[in-house]
């Protein structure tokens, strides 16, 4: 089966479509102008068909709409079953998902219904000249890159969030939006899983943020995480940790950067009192610009920071503070 | 259960981009300790037998017995040089097709990802391959009676209540329980347990023989490299000087 064209899975949760999926579209802008088609969408859930021409002014040309009511549409299953018998259809040589812990969990059941390949948690994925298509990932907790291709079709990938631009939206736009029906040999309701509703919020989605002050074992006790937070703060960003003060019970999972935690690509990441494992490493290390702070100057975040700081965060943080209050002060 | 190399103390080859395997023993992947604790728990709770499940090559036989030192009632490796070169998808039949083997189960438990592969894609895939349903990101098992188990799930925006019917998978991130060191009893039990090997011609009435391995792998690597050695061209400085950069840095960033 030789397949034709990008598909994109709009990651729609609850009324909230993931902004990866505008990353996606504009990605599979980019590669049909080699890989040939058109960008087509898929969107499913409660109320997918009121943002489908969303979706067509970041980029799709089509876009597959399938609605369903909210006690269904968290279902893995379901989405499965559309997914599979959509692309058993439309044949495209390409599907795209994002790295999410959503499209993480979805892709492998698709990719193994359809016994294709699947290339997790890619940084980039590009097409060779004589067109076929690489994908770019990290493995070894992101000490090695490897380069992959996929020998059966469709080829699947999950892209990890912010790895790609978003397009600019233009509402001129023109698309097609194809209502589609669940069709009738697929079980709506799933009955082996059901998704019974929320069980808490996130204290904090730091994958989003775009300034990050993090702290690690360099901080003494649990109070001085306040420290760390006005800064944060002040710069309008969120509070992170390294994995070490998780365990410890300082902070929460939600907070955690890093391989086991969230892999984070802020504007700037400032790190404190964190000496940079391989593990942390991993979760961090894309970040546009990187600043530590650290007391230790044989530290290995050194490497892989734009800007080293040799001290105390005990007297560089609290200067920092003052410093930038100054600033901010002048007319 | 995946073994895998620790890879705070593998090493790499730089120049070709690969792992030097022989630099690192294969240990319990860190994710799966907390599949295995989670197994136990439940096995403490209510009942049932906890079998142990991995694909590797023959010396990952230290860590099935950690495994069963950690509380499981039986390890099976499966190992054999036609399972090798297999991607998550030739993994997933290899593994599925052996659990089938093994007959009746109510529950398949595995960590999230390797620190290795780094995939996540193993478990949901065995679970499409036996046809069952499963719960990614489990960061808690709620309850687990005769037909279902409930958890929460993290499903990127918020955690999820999910209530699946047996036989589900489930895969658990590190927060849904603390690890037990084993005791030193198990482990010299442990040191003395058998460990079923199986080959695939041991599994050859379950599964097709074309599908495993590289031969049934639908990815190929065409290229890898070491990506930490290059760092970034950073400065270092100490003091007041480090004060004034910072905040210069965060000008040009756009932040203050």
């Amino acid at each position: 089966m030789s397949g034709e064209g990008v598909l994109v899975y709009a990651e729609y949760i609850e009324g909230m479509l993931h902004p990866v999926t505008y990353e996606l579209i504009g990605k599979g802008r980019e590669l049909i102008s080699k890989l040939g088609g058109s960008v087509k969408a898929v969107i499913i859930g409660s109320g997918a068909s009121g943002r489908a021409e969303e979706l067509i002014h970041y980029g799709a040309d089509e876009v597959y709409v399938y609605e369903c009511s909210e006690g269904v549409a968290l279902n893995t299953l379901l989405h499965k079953e559309l997914l599979v018998s959509l692309i058993h259809e439309i044949k495209p040589k390409l599907v795209l998902y994002g790295a999410t812990p959503w499209g993480r969990s979805l892709a492998p059941r698709v990719a193994a219904a359809l016994r294709t390949g699947l290339t997790a948690d890619c940084l980039d994925v590009y097409v060779t000249d004589d067109g076929s298509i690489v994908q770019v990932r990290p493995a070894f907790t992101g000490n090695i890159i490897a380069h992959i291709k996929t020998v059966t079709t469709p080829v699947m990938t999950t892209v990890r969030y912010k790895v790609f631009k978003p397009p600019k939206k233009d509402p001129s736009r023109n698309g097609k939006v194809i209502i589609r029906e669940v069709p009738a040999d697929v079980d709506i309701h799933h009955k082996e899983i059901e998704v019974l509703g929320k069980a808490r919020e996130k204290e904090v989605n730091i994958a989003d943020a775009d300034v990050i002050v993090a702290g690690g074992k360099g901080l003494k006790r649990r109070e001085d995480l306040k420290l760390l937070e006005e800064l944060a703060e002040l710069l309008d960003g969120v509070l992170a940790v390294s994995r070490p003060l998780v365990d410890a019970g300082w902070a929460s999972k939600d907070r955690q950067v890093g391989f086991s935690g969230n892999v984070v690509k802020p504007r700037v990441y400032i790190a404190c009192g964190i000496s940079g494992s391989p593990q942390h490493l991993a979760g961090m290390k894309d970040s546009k610009v990187i600043i530590a702070v650290n007391i230790d100057p044989s530290a290995p975040i050194a490497k892989y920071s734009d800007l080293f700081v040799v001290g105390d965060l005990y007297e560089v943080v609290p200067k920092l503070i003052e410093e930038i209050k100054r600033v901010r002060g002048k007319p | 259960m995946k073994p895998a190399p620790d890879v705070e103390k593998v090493r790499f080859d730089v120049r070709r981009g690969v792992v030097d395997r022989s630099s690192a023993e294969l240990e319990i992947n860190p994710f799966d300790l907390h599949a295995i604790e989670a197994a136990v728990r439940i096995k403490e709770s209510v009942g049932g037998i906890v079998t142990v499940i991995s694909m590797a090559p023959p010396h990952a036989e230290p860590a099935l017995r950690d495994a069963l030192a950690r509380g499981a009632d039986r390890a099976i490796l499966l190992s054999d040089r036609r399972f090798a070169g297999s991607d998550t998808l030739a993994t997933s039949y290899t593994l599925a097709s052996a659990i089938k083997k093994l007959g009746e189960f109510d529950l398949i438990i595995c960590g999230e990802k390797s620190v290795d592969g780094d995939t996540g894609q193993v478990g949901p895939e065995v679970a499409e391959f036996l046809g069952i349903p499963h719960v990614s990101y489990v960061t808690e098992i709620k309850e687990v009676s005769n037909g279902s188990v409930t958890v929460a799930s993290d499903f990127g925006v918020a955690y999820y209540l999910v209530r699946a019917e047996l036989p589900a998978l489930l895969s658990v991130t590190k927060e849904v329980n603390v690890p037990r060191k084993p005791k030193f009893k198990d482990l010299m039990k442990a040191r003395k347990a058998e460990i079923e090997v199986w080959s695939a011609d041991d599994l050859k009435d379950v599964l097709d023989l074309n599908r495993l391995g590289l031969e049934g792998s639908a990815t190929r690597v065409v290229k890898a490299y070491y990506a930490l050695e290059k760092g970034r061209e950073g400065i270092k400085v100490k003091g007041d000087e480090g004060i004034h950069k910072i905040i210069d840095l965060l000008s040009s960033s756009g932040v203050i």
